[in-house]
């Protein structure tokens, strides 16, 4: 290295030393593992090792692929993110721009402040509370359809309703979170657009239709598309914890995350789960990257990269 | 004109109320069913007002249970050294890399930004941390994987400082002879206390409600967190028969009974619920912040 370039190190050396930590953190908890992907190549011998283990080429794949568990976790982690991405920012969008249209400001932040707490709720928590609700001898609704004179339902071991269930509790621990992210980009649309409108005489659906919703198409298109990016990942919790890993629930709950982690922990079939790993990592890769293009095209300062 | 206003005024609030009741009321269940009898909750089921109340499921716990007392101790020591921890590692991190003069810091940033967009999976990770940390059933499985250092966060920092920290600060402080590490914590700390706080409550949230790295890792009642427990109550039966649950139960020829789960439950909230009405600014700052480009 000529004089120059050893000068300029010596002098961002304490700023590299910051990096340190974080460096050997992300190589750990990060880099590590992604390299263990190989681990989805080979037939896995506990007493072996990842890298004593031989070679497997692509049959876990195949293995896995010929299940019809393939398709059905692959259908439930989609159709479930889809009716959350599109449902979800519908109704979080619509009761923000309620929010907005309501006068009394110490309504609206009471409002704020109450739906906003099923997020601090754990999910582990949440399965409490849906136990009391379903629970088949002492569960409220149950209680309620017999003093109603109707039969009690078997929650737990009957998937009828199951994806109903899993989109109420879903919305019921994201509406807030998403409701004051639309809100706080509603505050940001400039007012004298409003103004303007009111002057024309303007009454309050069209106001929304060409002012309010027009100016945070942005937002709702990059929280959508980013989104979509991560179709193919789920929150573990809520199809785990919630249907209480009950076995006839399994098939209209089971999503790729829970997939791994049954052929991980409980069935010990580590080929197929590493297998299903990469499969949902790669394909999520390429679907980032693919939602993030769409995003730059539409707007470039808005895409992450 | 004033009249339709007010029309839509009221129907705005009844559906918001609506909306607040749905999100309220399955709290109240659970809050509800912890302080009803025992026998009124296996006759009467859940509801929402309890039709006898009896606060010994909370007397037991806070009183006579160790494994309670030792779950929340456990949380509690989680969510402070790992928030500490985080903040630390994050701040560390975010500062060189919204420095604009530091050479490479675009490769870096990459290495960072690459995480958020390609995981090894449950499996690899799983495998490092059993075979290579050894860290089953330890304090550090609780603390390490995963929570103590995201992207996202180191983003959301780095633009704040990019954004709020004019680079004449530093230069002046240089020129006054501070070093780096001098600068870091005399000037960049102390305006950094919006972006620390709203970091604080985040990382600190996802500590507290954080269960998954126990039911990886952790199979010792010694180790268990609130929330891990919790999870073991509902759903696992070997724990059931286990020396732990007969710690649980005031009737020890049964299972915990389910006032005292319940009761559980609601201590597994509780902290959140009291702390949240001071930090809610922060909360809705991180959401907001985080809708933006980080």
């Amino acid at each position: 290295m000529n004089k120059k370039k050893q000068v300029r190190w010596k002098k961002y050396l304490p700023l590299y030393s910051m990096l340190i930590p974080g460096i050997v953190y992300l190589i750990i908890n990060n880099y590590i593992p992604m390299a263990g992907i190989m681990v989805a190549f080979k037939k896995y011998n506990y007493s072996r090792g990842i890298l004593g283990s031989d070679w497997n080429g692509f049959k876990n794949f195949i293995f896995l692929f010929k299940t019809k568990d393939a398709f059905t976790i692959t259908r439930n982690t989609v159709c479930y993110n889809l009716v959350f991405i599109f449902a979800g920012t519908a109704a979080a969008v619509a009761v923000a721009i309620l929010l907005s249209e309501i006068r009394a400001v110490r309504m609206r932040k009471m409002y704020q402040t109450l739906i906003l707490l099923p997020f601090l709720v754990s999910i582990v928590v949440v399965s409490y509370i849906v136990y009391g609700f379903l629970s088949t001898e002492s569960g409220l609704i149950n209680h309620a359809l017999s003093d109603a004179g109707k039969n009690k339902v078997s929650w737990y071991s009957d998937p009828t309703w199951w994806p109903f269930i899993i989109v109420m509790v879903h919305t019921w621990k994201n509406i807030g979170y998403n409701c004051v992210l639309y809100y706080a980009a509603l505050m940001g649309i400039d007012s004298s657009y409003y103004e303007a409108a009111e002057i024309d005489g303007a009454g309050r659906w069209q106001r929304i239709r060409f002012i309010t919703l027009p100016a945070i198409r942005p937002t709702v298109s990059i929280m959508i598309l980013m989104a979509v990016g991560k179709i193919f990942y789920s929150d573990f919790g809520l199809f785990y914890q919630i249907p209480m890993n009950s076995g006839p629930l399994i098939d209209v709950t089971n999503t790729i995350d829970t997939y791994v982690y049954r052929g991980l922990m409980e069935t010990n079939n580590i080929g197929m789960s590493a297998a299903a790993g990469v499969y949902q990592s790669v394909v999520g890769f390429m679907l980032v990257v693919l939602a993030n293009w769409i995003v730059r095209r539409q707007d470039a300062e808005n895409a992450l990269f | 004109m004033v009249g339709r206003d007010k029309v839509f005024q009221i129907l705005a609030n009844c559906i918001m109320a609506v909306l607040v009741l749905y999100c309220m009321l399955p709290l109240l269940l659970l809050f509800s069913s912890s302080i009803t009898e025992e026998q009124a909750l296996i006759v009467d089921g859940y509801s929402f007002v309890p039709s006898a109340i009896d606060w010994s499921a909370y007397k037991y716990i806070l009183i006579d249970s160790v494994q309670i007392v030792r779950g929340y101790g456990i949380s509690a020591a989680v969510t402070l050294l790992g928030t500490v921890c985080n903040l630390t590692l994050t701040t560390l991190f975010a500062y060189p890399l919204s420095r604009r003069d530091l050479p490479g810091k675009t490769l870096i940033a990459f290495i960072l930004f690459f995480t958020m967009l390609f995981n090894g999976g449950l499996v690899p990770s799983y495998i490092m941390w059993t075979q290579m940390f050894h860290i089953k059933n330890t304090f550090w499985a609780l603390l390490v994987p995963n929570l103590m250092m995201n992207a996202f966060n180191v983003i959301m920092m780095r633009t704040y400082f990019t954004s709020n920290i004019p680079m004449e600060l530093i230069d002046a402080a240089k020129i006054d002879g501070s070093g780096e590490y001098g600068i870091l914590v005399r000037i960049i700390l102390p305006m950094a206390k919006p972006i620390l706080s709203t970091l604080a409550l985040l990382v600190g949230l996802g500590y507290w409600n954080d269960w998954l790295n126990g039911l990886y890792y952790i199979n010792q009642d010694r180790l268990y967190s609130i929330q891990v427990l919790l999870n073991r109550m509902l759903m696992d039966t070997q724990f059931l028969m286990s020396s732990a649950a007969q710690k649980l139960s005031v009737d020890t020829s049964q299972l915990p009974s389910t006032g005292i789960k319940m009761a559980i439950a609601v201590m597994g909230i509780l902290p959140v619920l009291v702390v949240y009405p001071f930090l809610q600014k922060y909360l809705v700052q991180g959401i907001t912040i985080g809708a933006v480009k980080g």
